[in-house]
């Protein structure tokens, strides 16, 4: 099995392997600098579970667990 | 975007500026930058007082306009929608694309692009940048945040940066007027200056050979394709992408076949798209920033770290969340009521001064209840729409807003829209029309839409003397249950079936109507900050008078329309009728002629002959020919119908929803034989289609404005009043036969 960005606990980080996927998300979110061997880190999840707050490059943002389960990573 | 444009807007834009005389000639600025950079605020700041909600030459969306002066230079600067990236998937995004290039009939190209970059977060803000610079228009870097930079350690070599790039890079504080005199000489500079196409970054050879070969693969016009590069390049990287879809309905659907086979060649060759775009960038970006900036290795834990700890917590923040909700809606729903009802008075007692001075007839009429009637009904709006921006900019402003949307978005996205939908939505429970006004927040346009077209259903501070008028006439005030109110288990019902009925409505639209492909949920939380009062109190005036100017203008034209229709046509009769009624009678009775005369006219005008004429619709409702004339005269402004039912039955217009005569009226009003109007279920038929039905004008008028069409105005009138048919209807055939 995968493990991708929705499976890490918060303040795990990981180190992506690939965006599964050509469509217009995957684009979406390499262009967010979410590309090959950058380090992420699951900062929490929202109160009711999803969505989940990331932190990239320095900055922080919120992405749904059917986003982030296209970010495959390996572990640090 | 049009061949024959395409390639007519090159030539043209292709002429430096300094070909035609300066002093003449007006500058276009584009503004462009990533989400949450402050861009707003430094075009505020540009623009100032100038800025208006107008059209981009050429283009029919909607953005904000301003003007500014450099040097007796005149600049006109266009705020386009913030961005990540310039691969267009959607219409609006398109727009951005065509305004840069100049594509399209009457579409001028900028002379300059202002990139409006944040300098804590250069990494991701550079990759625009890259995008902006191979349009080939000549660009000015403004870069925000660098106080807040320094703050956090950040180090840039902005001399280094501007020769890496090959542009100006000036840095801003907006909201305290720093660095915006540089950055008005940069861009006057850099106006004049030739532009040529420029690309730093270096794509594989196998890339760039695939660009050449599909450009050679259009029609080619003295040797040049007709396309710039810059559309090839993306026809190429975005599969399914905006453009791939106008070209190809442009050129045929071999370019479709075409650019699918150099895609397989390019996947193949391991360089696959879109990933060799956006690696390609990054590679380019990391190496420009490891030269030209010095950040700390470690991140300490800042204040927003500190901050988000509590209001993202699963008890303190939603306890956070819904104390900050309470006191916006509380604000709105209430703390403008005594402004509203202020404004009310000063607009009857201005009505009573002027009518005095004009002799009873069809003028004094129009001038007291047509238009100063009018004009009141449009600024009653404005408290509430000035507090709610107040309120919002200061969220925003500060970085709550994102949480909000973060933590309710899995509740909102259980029926297809997001977080971002949530407080126009809260709004709308005061007043649709600045909830509607603030779904500018929600970045996805078909979420937006959706929003707008349920946020209506949310019952607003209007619907509630009719309430109140009918609960306290015709509900007893019976416990149930032991504990509970029956009026006000009544009241809560109509406020609960808007809220049922939304969720699966805006299900059905997002699959229907405004179906698509699935726009990601990216809903970045920026550093929490002081909210700048200069932004705040200019959010509060833009937006009231932006619904003074555009929903203003059709608010009183209905409200002269409805004016028209309830004073016409037989007027000359009834008003004979009670000069000779006037001439016998005695002191008392006089007193009440002028509510009867009122009366007698609206029953007889257009307005009266149109209740009696849908009479057959409404009785099935179980309403008579008055209720249904009441309503029809209601549908501009649904409260209007309390003064409407004052004056049908002769206690003239001057009624509120606590009065005891109007009360009373209703429940002495008899059907012919002799069975009463007015019962319980009749009552919450027609609470409940005013619980759904879009009975208000500057609604609508609002949707017209920011969804740029009638169409979505006119479905929303559609379904909302078949909605409230039928919801009327189910009341009182199955009510009437359970009593």
């Amino acid at each position: 099995m995968e493990r991708t960005l929705a499976d890490l606990q918060p303040n795990e980080a990981g180190r992506i392997r690939c965006i599964a996927g050509t469509d217009g998300l995957s684009q979406r979110l390499a262009e967010l600098g979410f590309t090959l061997g950058q380090t992420v880190r699951v900062v929490r999840f929202a109160p009711l579970g999803d969505p989940m707050q990331i932190h990239i490059r320095g900055f922080n943002i919120a992405l749904r667990r059917t986003e982030a389960r296209r970010i495959v990573l390996d572990p640090l | 975007m049009a061949a024959a444009a395409a390639s007519s807007a090159r030539p043209s834009s292709a002429v430096p500026a300094s070909v035609s005389p300066v002093s003449e000639r007006r500058h276009v600025v584009a503004v462009i930058g990533n989400p949450n950079t402050g861009k707003t605020t430094l075009f505020n700041a540009l623009t100032g007082l100038t800025q208006h909600t107008g059209n981009y030459p050429g283009v029919t969306v909607e953005s904000a306009v301003g003007e500014f002066t450099v040097e007796g230079t005149h600049f006109l600067a266009v705020d386009l929608p913030g961005t990540y990236s310039l691969a267009p998937r959607a219409p609006d995004e398109m727009i951005a694309v065509k305004v840069l290039l100049g594509l399209g009939e009457g579409v001028q190209a900028p002379d300059v692009v202002l990139c409006v970059l944040d300098a804590t977060n250069l990494d991701r803000n550079l990759y625009l940048l890259t995008q902006v610079l191979e349009i080939g228009r000549p660009v000015v870097v403004a870069l925000t945040m660098s106080d807040l930079a320094h703050k956090l350690g950040i180090i840039i070599d902005i001399a280094e940066l501007e020769k890496r790039l090959g542009v100006s890079v000036v840095p801003v504080q907006a909201n305290k007027r720093i660095g915006l005199p540089a950055l008005r000489q940069a861009l006057n500079k850099a106006a004049r200056a030739p532009h040529h196409f420029r690309s730093l970054i270096g794509f594989p050879t196998a890339f760039t050979h695939e660009v050449d070969t599909l450009a050679q693969s259009f029609p080619q016009t003295n040797g040049h394709s007709p396309l710039p590069r810059f559309l090839i390049e993306r026809l190429l990287i975005d599969a399914g992408g905006s453009i791939e879809a106008e070209l190809t309905q442009q050129w045929g659907a071999g370019i479709r076949a075409q650019t699918e086979a150099a895609r397989a060649r390019l996947a193949e060759a391991g360089v696959p798209v879109p990933q060799v775009e956006v690696d390609s960038r990054y590679h380019w970006i990391t190496q420009l920033v490891e030269t030209t900036i010095r950040q700390p290795l470690t991140t300490a834990q800042t204040w927003t770290d500190r901050i988000d700890q509590v209001v993202t917590h699963k008890v303190w923040g939603l306890a956070v969340f819904l104390v900050t909700m309470a006191i916006t809606f509380q604000t709105i729903f209430s703390w403008a009521v005594p402004v509203m009802d202020g404004i009310d008075a000063l607009f009857k007692a201005v009505g009573t001064r002027v009518g005095d001075l004009l002799s009873e007839g069809p003028l004094r009429s129009l001038v007291v209840d047509g238009l100063i009637g009018g004009v009141g009904a449009v600024i009653v709006f404005v408290p509430q729409i000035a507090i709610l921006f107040g309120l919002i900019a200061l969220l925003e402003d500060s970085g709550y807003m994102a949480r909000a949307a973060f933590l309710m978005d899995r509740v909102m996205a259980s029926f297809g829209l997001s977080g971002r939908s949530f407080i126009p939505l809260l709004s709308s429970f005061a007043c649709a029309v600045p909830g509607i006004m603030s779904t500018r927040s929600i970045d996805n346009r078909r979420d937006r839409i959706a929003t707008i077209l349920i946020a209506p259903l949310m019952s607003c501070s209007a619907r509630l003397p009719v309430y109140v008028l009918l609960i306290s006439a015709f509900i007893p005030a019976r416990t149930v249950w032991g504990i509970v109110g029956l009026q006000g288990l009544t009241l809560f019902a109509m406020y609960l079936i808007g809220l049922t009925l939304a969720p699966p409505i805006a299900f059905v639209l997002k699959r229907t109507i405004l179906h698509g492909e699935p726009v990601p949920f990216l809903l970045e939380l920026p550093p929490f900050k002081v909210p700048a009062w200069r932004v705040v109190l200019f959010r509060m005036y833009d937006r009231s008078w932006a619904f003074l100017r555009r929903a203003g203008t059709i608010i009183l034209a209905t409200t002269v329309l409805v004016w028209a229709l309830s004073y016409y046509p037989n007027q000359n009769r009834v008003t004979e009728e009670f000069q000779a009624r006037r001439a016998t009678a005695s002191a008392e009775e006089r007193a009440h002629l002028d509510s009867e005369e009122a009366g007698a006219r609206l029953r007889e005008s257009f307005l009266g002959q149109a209740g009696r004429l849908i009479e057959p619709i409404v009785q099935p409702l179980g309403w008579d020919w008055k209720i249904g004339m009441a309503t029809l005269a209601s549908f501009p402004a649904r409260e209007v119908i309390i003064a409407a039912l004052g004056t049908i039955y002769n206690l003239g217009s001057d009624q509120k929803e606590g009065s005891v005569e109007l009360r009373g009226a209703m429940q002495a009003e008899r059907w012919p034989d002799g069975r009463p109007v007015y019962t319980p279920v009749v009552a919450l038929s027609l609470m409940v289609f005013f619980a759904l039905c879009c009975q208000c004008g500057a609604t609508l008028a609002t949707i017209k404005r920011e969804t740029g069409s009638w169409g979505y105005a006119v479905f929303t009138f559609t379904y909302m009043t078949g909605l409230a048919y039928l919801g009327a209807l189910a009341v009182y055939q199955i009510g009437s036969r359970l009593v």
